[in-house]
């Protein structure tokens, strides 16, 4: 019996383990590729290159045309941060007021947050680049700003006042007594409570925004203000003959943030989301 | 005594719509100038001939009766779309359930695996993994050479129009990750005793999965289906980066369709009956999901909340 059993628990690992070679080989592939030269990359299928090499990073750093990867890199952190900090405030100050207030109209104005969950982007994307181009913010990072100042990011907003509504109202009642105005309770309560979610919201926000190429191919057109996403686009286009080795390094670097990040905040963002996910 | 009691409670309230109305403010402008406005905006220039060069010209149904009849691209890629929605969203979805419960196993190193499985959920939507996907699976790639050593030989994954759409769906399952996490999360809601008593009355494992998991899941299942459903929908990095809607437009999504109509084409009044065709699709399919959702979802509290 015992031994039967610990031959399945043995199957299992060796699954998963197989399943997470699965997953995780194209990403070691890559970053292996990234250290090879052009040729290596073709003809070999070996996970160790034979020898380190480094061009492929200071190459792909310089870049192909006037601008290297290094300004690439500082736009999308010009575009991504302020859209994340700005999405945190915004989205929760709306959440309070949603999860802790009671107000004529209410559910009906929680029901288009929800219902706004549902709209796709596509079909808002043109009448959103006519209202961004007649108001002179084309080609400017403001198309990703400014929206996130104003909480249009309903997912998030969904997810923190599922998050609130479990903080229970006894410590607002206290605090109220106690004399604190409700920004007070917010900030000196609510806040320090909700830590998970929020870092789930940055976490999410940071990913989302620092992947998103659609709407940078939409609203940014000079290659100056490009963000890292539209520079490797870039790098697949011009050249007939692509160098590899050089475009799979600036592809490892691309992805370095978002993975920091992840792995920085883990402990937090499980938590977050097993607790928002759909307990509510 | 009894009145001024009231009429505190009233002033209360007072307090509290204003203040709640204050703290929403920002949603309630973002939401009328960046949703709303848009959405409805976006529903007038259905009707219209325009670009940001043209000036508007209502047209009347045209747009709508040219893409059912005269444009045969969109037939193409609405049928692409639907078949790629049908590929993607249920294998995603069985693969992670599948893994979910292996995780639940109560295994060790559970956070190790969950962290693996969950990076490339991350990572998916991006250029770069577009391009890795592109190179592990163009003629001379990785995953050629590799069937070559084992004597399988090549498979043209993203030059066969009968491939290429499929090679894109293992894009998609491959980043299974964010759902696994919250089949997870539901997977550990279900109450043990459940189980237990499934086992006391001799139920096998098929069965227990049948009418115990599967029910107990099933808010999830929705869920994860309806959202995952709306995202495949949408899909543009993949096509748009890795086949260019190719080859013979066996890839051309419909999101690469809306895109190249608007922005590159500049027939934005076209573009917007087409968003709104999209819209309809999904809300129908939405709706469809809803509707079925009181026969195959079970949820503990009788769906009140």
């Amino acid at each position: 019996m015992r031994i039967a059993k610990s031959w399945k628990m043995g199957i299992n690992y060796l699954f998963l383990a197989v399943i997470g070679i699965l997953m995780i080989y194209p990403l070691l592939w890559m970053i292996s590729a990234s250290f090879k030269t052009n040729n290596e990359i073709f003809s070999s299928i070996n996970l160790l290159p034979k020898e380190i090499m480094y061009n492929g990073y200071a190459d792909g750093w310089r870049g192909s045309g006037q601008y290297s990867f290094g300004l690439y890199f500082s736009n999308t952190f010009l575009l991504v941060i302020p859209t994340v900090l700005l999405t945190v405030l915004s989205s929760l100050l709306v959440a309070y007021g949603f999860a802790r207030f009671r107000f004529r109209g209410k559910k009906v104005l929680f029901a288009l947050v929800i219902a706004s969950l549902m709209l796709p982007n596509e079909v808002v994307i043109i009448p959103r680049y006519m209202v961004f181009n007649s108001l002179g913010w084309l080609n400017t990072y403001l198309p990703f700003i400014i929206p996130a100042a104003f909480a249009t990011y309903s997912f998030f907003i969904f997810m923190l006042v599922q998050y609130i509504r479990s903080i229970p109202r006894e410590l607002d009642e206290s605090a109220r007594i106690d004399g604190c105005n409700s920004f007070r309770i917010l900030t000196d309560i609510i806040l320090p409570l909700t830590k998970p979610a929020i870092i789930s919201v940055i976490i999410f926000q940071f990913v989302w925004r620092w992947n998103d190429f659609l709407n940078a191919l939409i609203y940014i057109s000079s290659v100056r203000k490009y963000p890292v996403s539209l520079a490797l686009r870039m790098s697949l286009d011009v050249t007939d003959t692509i160098t590899w080795n050089q475009t799979m390094s600036m592809s490892v670097l691309s992805m370095l943030p978002p993975v920091l990040l992840f792995f920085l905040a883990q402990k937090y963002f499980v938590e977050g989301i097993s607790t928002t996910g759909l307990k509510g | 005594m009894r009145k001024r009691l009231r009429i505190r409670q009233l002033k209360y309230r007072a307090e509290d719509q204003r203040s709640g109305y204050l703290y929403i403010l920002p949603w309630l402008i973002g939401f009328l100038a960046f949703q709303l406005y848009p959405f409805l905006a976006s529903f007038v220039y259905s009707f219209t001939d325009f670009s940001v060069l043209k000036p508007m010209k209502f047209v009347g149904l045209q747009n709508y009766r040219r893409m059912f009849t005269a444009d045969r691209l969109f037939w193409t890629s609405l049928k692409a779309t639907v078949l790629y929605v049908l590929m993607a969203v249920p294998g995603k979805l069985i693969f992670s359930l599948f893994i979910a419960m292996v995780l639940n196993m109560k295994l060790k190193f559970i956070n190790f695996f969950r962290t693996i499985y969950y990076l490339p959920s991350i990572l998916g939507g991006s250029v770069a993994i577009s391009i890795l996907w592109r190179f592990l699976f163009s003629r001379d790639g990785t995953v050629n050479s590799f069937l070559n050593t084992l004597g399988i030989g090549s498979i043209d994954w993203l030059g066969s129009p009968n491939l290429a759409l499929g090679t894109m769906g293992l894009l998609v399952i491959w980043q299974f990750g964010s759902s696994m996490v919250l089949f997870l999360a539901g997977l550990k809601n279900i109450p043990q005793e459940l189980y237990e008593a499934a086992r006391v009355d001799g139920a096998g494992r098929v069965k227990t999965f049948v009418k115990i998991t599967l029910p107990m899941l099933s808010p999830v299942i929705f869920f994860n289906l309806i959202m995952q459903m709306i995202n495949a929908f949408k899909e543009f990095n993949a096509p748009y980066l890795i086949t260019q809607g190719g080859p013979l437009n066996s890839t051309y999504l419909y999101g690469v369709m809306l895109y190249e109509n608007a922005f590159t084409y500049l027939k934005m009044g076209y573009a917007s009956a087409q968003s709104w065709v999209l819209f309809a699709i999904i809300m129908g399919f939405t709706a469809l999901t809803f509707k079925s959702s009181p026969y195959w979802t079970y949820y503990e509290d009788g769906g009140e909340f």
